[in-house]
This record gives structure tokens, C-alpha cells and sequence, in this order.
């Protein structure tokens, strides 16, 4: 088991400062990558996919190097990685673990699917409340429109 | 303190169950009372970015009788919305020109966003197929003049209860008080399913139906909508249903004698003719009612009464 944990840390290796983001399911590493505004950061990243995990089976890896998120920016990526855990190293030490949290409100984090919806049609901030966090159902707070995980689009 | 004074009304859910009997108190001593110059010196904008007859000249006669003076437009092709302006710098400019504004667009959760950037209050006369809060007060206004209460009342929809806004508000604030729903419509029409699922968590109940003569026998309130064709892909479905809704007096025969007929109109074949002559019959003073409820609103946000 320890040489297995071994590989692991092998494949994404560790680092001093910074933000480790686990657990993310494999299919959603470039879409947390987006969410977190990480393509155009200029500090190291370290990102695999695909590592084994005994609880999820398959998962993602992302470590960023002195880079700490607030609590909006990183809630952003709980609604693909739900299962994600955020994990804060300062000296190659554990500082802080925590799992991501479904926000009560997306703030400008995803276009409204009714195209009738004031929202498509000026330049404004969108604003939805989380009506259901366990089924991730969201209500536009302009049309009123409930919407779904399928039906979201990211800004 | 007047609680509504400055509010927008945007949704019938912006006021509480207190505060909508506050307005239909209100509107029963304009009843009695309509020419009142308690909004003179005031200006009232009325916004209509479509067209709505009914609608504006119900709000430009509450207005008047309360000796305000009313500005605005009656469709956006008059106005500078044709040369691409923003709904935001509209309402900004002509939030200096008025004390209040009466919106109608054809966006959902326009007047939302208006309320938000006004520094004027703002109520939605109609956004698209979201909200419609006016024309709830007049129905709940009508239901409690005609059935001497709001609470415990046996009220029928028939016809378009999936898009038909004043259906899904009418529904949202009579869970207030412990109305029992019967739901006629086509399967394909059915009142959404949010909805449904919010009058059973206020523990009330719904039953639906496919016949309109199912219901006649028990209903205090006959709520009619219009079915409209534009809601139908396969025009052999609307074949199908458009005159499976349609009232005629000679079905009133087995009616209770309380029972009164309402619709939101304009109507079209949904109640024939003959039913306007009987005393069940109620959309045209229905419509009236609204003239009242709106000189209630007007004055309770402009905090004048």
C-alpha cells in the first residue's frame, strides 16, 4: 500500500506553496481548469487525470503553487467537482483540507437557458439562487426559470 | 409607516399575504370612493415596450382618477428602444421624468433588472410569460368581492394552465388561503410541475382533468384561459383541443348559484356570448376591478395613503 502512495505523489509532484485541488472526477479536470480562470495563470501548475482512486474510482489532480483561493472562487467548481477537496500547503505542510461547498447563489457563473430570459439580451450580471443542492437545481433570478445541471452553460 | 411605500412590485410573491389583503382593502374604498386627487402634482410612467391596450389604459385610468399625470409609450417602436438603447439607460432617463414606473416587456425578468436599477420603484404590468403581479390582485380582488372571502375557495382552471402566467401567480397566492385546485386542460397544457409540487407542500389539494364538465357542478370560481394556437407544434393537436374548453350557458343549468365565471381576456371562442348575459358572467366587471386595485398600488408604494 505505502509504495502505491509512493507512485501517486510521483506522478504530480509535490509542492511548497499552494493550492492542491483532489478528488476532482476525471472527466471535469479542464472544465475546473476554466472555472478557476487557471489557462491564462502564470504561476506553476501541476495538473493529471485519469490517477486511480479507491473511493471514486478514476479522479483529478490539480496543484497550483503559491496561489490560495477565496471561498467564491473555488465554490465555483463544486458544481462539476462536487467531490472535490481543497487542500492548503504552506513548506510542504497541510495547513488546510476542506471539501468544496455548492454556493446558495451562482454570480455570474452561468447563462440562463430561457432565451426569452432579460438576461441574454443586456449586459448585466447573471444571478441564480440554488433551489436544490443535492439535485443541483438552480432558479434565475430575473425569469424565474428553474434549470438544471444539463442545461447550465459557464460563462 | 406604510410598508409598501417605495417597493417595486415585481412578482405577487414581493408581497406577502398581509400586505396583498392591505391592498385589496385599499382598492374596495376606491370602489366606493375612485376619484380621489391623492397622486396630484405626482407623474406616473407607463412603459409599455409591447403593446397591451387593456392593460395601460387600466393603469392610465387609475392614474387619472387619482389626478396624477401619466407619460410614457405605448409600444417600443415609438420610442428610443428602435434605436437600439439599453433597458437600463431607458428606465435611468425616464426615471428623472417620473415618480413611478408601470412596465410591460416582452423579456422575462425585465422588470426585475428594472427594479434593480431604478431609483424609482417599478411595477410589472407583464414580463413575457413570467409575472403579471397586477393582474393577480384584481383576481384575488374578485374572488373575495364575488365569494365574500378569499379563504377555502373551489376554483377551477380551464384551458392553457402550462404557459398561462395569470394561471401560475393566481395559483402561488390562493396557496395563502387554503384553496382547493381543479385543473382542466389538455394533457399537453398541464400546469407545470414546480408548481404543482408548491401547492402540495402547502399541504393543499389538486385534481385534474381532462372535461370541463367534470368540474362544473362544484367550482365556486371558473378561472377560463384562452388556448392558443402558437403553443401547439402539430396543428391537428390544437384542432383537437380548441373547442374542447369552451363554456356555453346552457351548461350553467347544475352550476352552484355562488359560482362566478373570470378570465384574464382578451377571450376569444373559450366562453361563448350567451354566457355574457347571465349573472355568473363576472371577466367584464372583473376587468373593472382592476382600475381600483391599481389606484390601491399606486398609492400605497407612492406612500401617499
Amino acid at each position: 500500500m505505502e509504495n502505491k502512495g509512493q507512485r501517486k505523489e510521483l506522478q504530480v509532484s509535490a509542492i511548497e506553496n499552494g493550492t492542491v485541488i483532489d478528488h476532482i472526477p476525471a472527466l471535469s479536470l479542464f472544465q475546473v481548469l476554466h472555472l478557476l480562470h487557471l489557462e491564462g495563470f502564470r504561476n506553476q501548475i501541476l495538473f493529471g487525470t485519469n490517477l486511480d482512486s479507491q473511493k471514486y474510482g478514476k479522479k483529478a489532480i490539480i496543484k497550483v503553487s503559491d496561489k490560495f483561493f477565496r471561498a467564491e472562487e473555488i465554490n465555483r467548481i463544486a458544481l462539476f467537482a462536487p467531490t472535490a477537496t481543497l487542500i492548503e500547503i504552506r513548506n510542504y505542510q497541510v495547513v488546510l483540507k476542506k471539501k468544496v461547498e455548492i454556493p446558495d447563489e451562482l454570480v455570474n457563473m452561468v447563462k440562463c437557458f430561457n432565451p426569452l430570459c432579460i438576461t441574454n439580451h443586456e449586459q448585466m450580471v447573471t444571478r441564480f439562487r440554488v433551489v436544490d443542492k443535492a439535485e443541483l437545481k438552480v432558479q434565475c433570478r430575473y425569469c424565474e426559470k428553474i434549470m438544471e445541471r444539463d442545461d447550465m452553460v459557464f460563462l | 409607516m406604510n410598508p409598501l411605500k417605495n417597493r417595486s412590485l415585481v412578482s405577487i410573491s414581493d408581497f406577502n399575504r398581509e400586505e396583498q389583503i392591505s391592498i385589496l382593502d385599499m382598492a374596495e374604498d376606491f370602489e366606493k370612493n375612485p376619484n380621489q386627487d391623492l397622486l396630484k402634482g405626482y407623474i406616473v410612467a407607463t412603459l409599455f415596450f409591447e403593446p397591451s391596450t387593456r392593460t395601460r389604459l387600466s393603469f392610465d385610468s387609475a392614474a387619472s382618477r387619482l389626478g396624477a399625470r401619466v407619460i410614457g409609450f405605448s409600444e417600443s417602436s415609438s420610442s428610443s428602444v428602435s434605436k437600439g438603447e439599453t433597458l437600463k439607460d431607458t428606465i435611468l432617463t425616464v426615471s428623472n421624468y417620473s415618480d413611478i414606473i408601470v412596465m410591460r416587456h416582452p423579456k422575462e425578468g425585465s422588470a426585475r433588472y428594472a427594479s434593480e436599477v431604478s431609483p424609482v420603484p417599478i411595477v410589472n404590468a407583464g414580463d413575457g410569460a413570467n409575472q403579471h403581479p397586477t393582474q393577480c390582485l384584481l383576481d384575488l380582488y374578485s374572488i373575495r368581492k364575488t365569494q365574500g372571502r378569499l379563504e377555502e375557495i373551489n376554483i377551477a382552471f380551464v384551458g392553457d394552465l402550462k404557459y398561462g402566467r395569470t394561471v401560475h401567480s393566481l395559483v402561488i397566492a390562493l396557496c395563502n388561503h387554503r384553496a382547493t385546485f381543479h385543473l382542466v386542460s389538455p394533457p399537453a397544457l398541464q400546469l407545470p410541475e414546480s408548481i404543482k409540487w408548491l401547492i402540495q407542500s402547502n399541504h393543499l389539494t389538486y385534481k385534474e382533468y381532462e372535461e370541463l364538465d367534470q368540474v362544473l357542478s362544484f367550482a365556486d370560481v371558473i378561472y377560463m384561459t384562452r388556448v392558443q394556437q402558437e403553443r401547439f407544434a402539430d396543428p391537428i393537436e390544437y384542432e383537437k383541443v380548441k373547442n374542447a374548453y369552451v363554456l356555453k350557458s346552457d351548461m350553467l343549468g347544475s352550476t352552484r348559484a355562488n359560482l362566478k365565471i373570470m378570465h384574464p381576456l382578451p377571450r376569444v371562442n373559450e366562453i361563448s356570448q350567451d354566457v355574457d348575459e347571465t349573472e355568473k358572467a363576472y371577466y367584464f366587471q372583473q376587468a373593472l376591478n382592476g382600475v381600483y386595485v391599481r389606484q390601491a398600488i399606486l398609492t400605497s408604494i407612492l406612500g401617499v395613503k
